[in-house]
């Protein structure tokens, strides 16, 4: 990124770091978790030691990092190297991605940047038609739908964690990303031993990944209808029960259907019931027993909108309560192809014009490759 | 509080009660070298040489003399520490585990009325720090005691998404239940034994710890060595060629690598005979199973390096820098 951009990137999120202090703290056993930033145009540094609140926002004025991440993990020795750390335990975490979700919306709002002119396009092509470069960046700007479709992944999840998994309403703590999707944390000590294996497991439960017929009560022969599942069971077999028998009445008909249609056919179904059922969590993260996961109240330099958890999930609506930067007005080059909605305001499209736009819009421009600062 | 029996003792030797039983009967180590006890020692050598033969040995409970039964697993240890070949001690684990296991097994199953269940229940929750409860004559533990067990398993019913899950709870059969803890119980068996200290063992039991150092040298046959294997699959072979027990993954190892080597159900076969709990006829079945000309159909794949590194069953060596799957050991390095 440009000296320029830099700049005034950093100097909106040294005003938000600033004044923000209430949005911004360190997790609970902050002393036993590591932390990481970066700064941009720079690596990442790690392996640091946050004791409380007051040591953060000291890091957070001297630095201005672009991100600042947190460990899941719980750890005797949090700076020493990852070997030497001493791996006590980890919270369960999940990330839930509008970019995973296969939407039809996507094409609608995502284009191209052309690697070497920084020219948009909004159909992919196979050389920039400015410079002939090959090579491209996919950008992708905000979405309600993609909001509302990542919400209703949340949902399922939770709803998976409180009655599958016994996890307690109040251990769950949802939050906006700060780009195109949500983050779920559970603080629950049951949970907080299992390794990465047992995590990998896990996963593939909440995603219904590997079920096989047998379970659901299909065998390759001498199928009856006693160990179908039934609508009054609990966890996936009652769930897969709802998805097969919408109605009591219907039950005996389709039941027959299914016994005949035999193995195979059931399998196929099962697949197509993962696609809508099966919660689509990223199981990298999930898995990573190690991972520093963005920090609450922090910035996220994709987009310039903070993580920030969200109360209500129903209404939350990040591209009014996230979008947390001034609102003074500078003036940028921007060149974008579409229609952004941030705070209730639409801006643009703009076709390499200077705009005055508010701060935390032109941030907004510049983080995602949108625009430059003049 | 529970009262458990000398009959229990039998079943289960390696309770910490059996110890104290022993204790109370003042009998003492000197004592048991005196030839009048020979049969307790001849009992303990055969239990050995049962359980190095991968059968399990088996005790008649009605029998009147509980507490030979219980002596000679106690000289039984004795004789196998003295002799000090770890390969012996693991399968003599392996197959005091399986015999627990059995019973265990039984008793879930005989009746599920509380009284009954008290002691195999303790004995999980004791040994493993595994609670097991009944909800409705079925068994529960919590998922996460359920997944630190249950991901050393590679076949598909024992995923989560394979078992009925509510409230925190994994629904299991009596087999089931002992199954999921059969490892952990040899693990504890093992770790006894070789936390014992003897400093010297009776003149009488010399002839027969003589005669275990000769029994072990049997197992150590070398029966198969290729260069051209990745040192995961090879410290497979060696496991296996020394008698010892392999866990299930690194048997999981070996039968997919040589299958996707071109070798055959048959070929390989021979490789576990020396397994302590070797049936050929199941290691055949298991074998068919792996390579899809059975079950499902599904032909499994070989674990990925990241994967055998986490089960402990990684030792690489320079050679194996830039591969993620031992399959590609050997392509890699010729390209190299």
């Amino acid at each position: 990124m440009n000296e320029k951009n830099v700049e005034l990137i950093e100097s909106a999120f040294k005003e938000y770091y600033f004044n923000r202090f209430d949005l911004i703290h360190v997790p609970q056993r902050a002393t036993e978790r590591e932390f990481g930033y970066q700064k941009f145009n720079s690596g990442m540094i790690r392996h640091l030691v946050i004791k409380n609140d007051k040591d953060l926002h000291l890091l957070l004025m001297k630095e201005i990092p672009s991100d600042v991440y947190c460990s899941n993990a719980y750890y005797t020795f949090p700076n020493l190297p990852m070997s030497e750390k001493d791996w006590k335990g980890a919270d369960l975490i999940f990330d839930i991605d509008a970019k995973d979700l296969a939407l039809p919306c996507r094409k609608d709002h995502t284009f191209f940047k052309c690697s070497s002119c920084n020219n948009s396009i909004t159909e992919l092509q196979s050389q920039c038609p400015k410079c002939s470069s090959t090579k491209f960046d996919t950008v992708s700007v905000s979405c309600k739908n993609c909001i509302s479709e990542s919400k209703k992944e949340v949902t399922k999840l939770v709803d998976i964690l409180i009655s599958d998994l016994n996890v307690k309403k109040e251990q769950i703590e949802i939050y906006f990303s700060g780009n195109e999707g949500f983050h779920i944390r559970v603080i629950n000590n049951d949970y907080e031993q299992l390794g990465s294996q047992e995590r990998a497991d896990l996963v593939d439960y909440i995603m219904f990944n590997g079920a096989i017929p047998e379970s659901f009560g299909i065998k390759r022969q001498n199928n009856t209808k006693a160990l179908l599942p039934t609508l009054d069971e609990k966890g996936w077999r009652g769930r897969i029960a709802k998805s097969l028998f919408p109605s009591k009445s219907k039950t005996p008909k389709i039941t027959k259907e299914i016994i005949s249609n035999g193995y195979s056919a059931f399998q196929i179904q099962l697949e197509e019931i993962k696609k809508t059922m099966g919660v689509k969590i990223d199981p990298k993260v999930t898995m990573d027993i190690h991972r520093i996961f963005r920090l609450e109240g922090s910035i996220n330099s994709k987009s310039g909108l903070s993580k920030i958890q969200c109360t209500d999930l129903n209404s939350f609506d990040p591209f009014l309560e996230a979008c947390l930067l001034g609102d003074d007005e500078v003036k940028i080059m921007s060149d974008c192809p579409l229609q952004i909605r941030l705070k209730n305001k639409k801006f643009g499209p703009y076709k390499s014009e200077i705009v005055c736009l508010p701060k935390y819009a032109a941030v907004y421009m510049l983080c995602k490759g949108l625009g430059n600062a003049i | 509080m529970l009262k458990i029996g000398i009959k229990d003792l039998v079943k289960y030797p390696f309770l910490a009660e059996a110890g104290e039983y022993l204790g109370n009967t003042g009998l003492s180590l000197e004592q048991l070298g005196h030839p009048d006890w020979k049969p307790i020692v001849e009992k303990a050598y055969g239990r050995i040489v049962v359980a190095s033969s991968g059968q399990i040995y088996s005790t008649d409970l009605e029998s009147l003399d509980n507490d030979s039964e219980l002596l000679s697993f106690l000289v039984a240890i004795i004789l196998l520490k003295s002799a000090g070949i770890s390969t012996l001690i693991r399968r003599f684990s392996l197959a005091e585990a399986r015999r627990a296991e059995r019973y265990l097994q039984q008793e879930l199953l005989v009746s599920r009325e509380q009284k009954n269940l008290e002691l195999p229940l303790k004995i999980i929750r004791d040994l493993f720090a595994v609670n097991v409860s009944l909800d409705n004559d079925e068994f529960v533990i919590k998922v996460p005691d359920y997944l630190h067990r249950a991901v050393h398993f590679h076949e598909k019913e024992w995923k989560l998404v394979n078992r009925r899950v509510s409230n925190g709870l994994v629904y299991l059969t009596a087999h089931e239940t002992v199954r999921l803890i059969r490892a952990e119980l040899g693990e504890y068996i093992n770790g006894k034994i070789q936390s014992i200290n003897i400093v010297s063992i009776p003149e009488g039991f010399k002839q027969r710890v003589d005669d275990l150092v000769l029994l072990a040298k049997k197992f150590s046959d070398t029966t198969y060595v290729s260069s051209e294997y990745p040192p995961c699959v090879k410290h497979g072979i060696e496991v296996l060629e020394k008698g010892e027990n392999l866990p299930h993954s690194g048997r999981f190892l070996l039968a997919t690598y040589l299958l996707s080597k071109g070798q055959t159900v048959d070929q390989i076969a021979p490789l576990f005979k020396n397994a302590p709990d070797y049936n050929e006829r199941t290691t055949k079945y298991q074998l068919e199973h792996i390579s899809g000309a059975s079950g499902s159909g599904t032909k499994y794949q070989c674990p990925s390096c990241e994967k055998l590194r986490s089960e402990s069953l990684c030792f690489a060596i320079p050679d194996c820098n830039g591969i993620i799957n031992p399959i590609q050991f050997g392509k890699k390095r010729k390209n190299q």
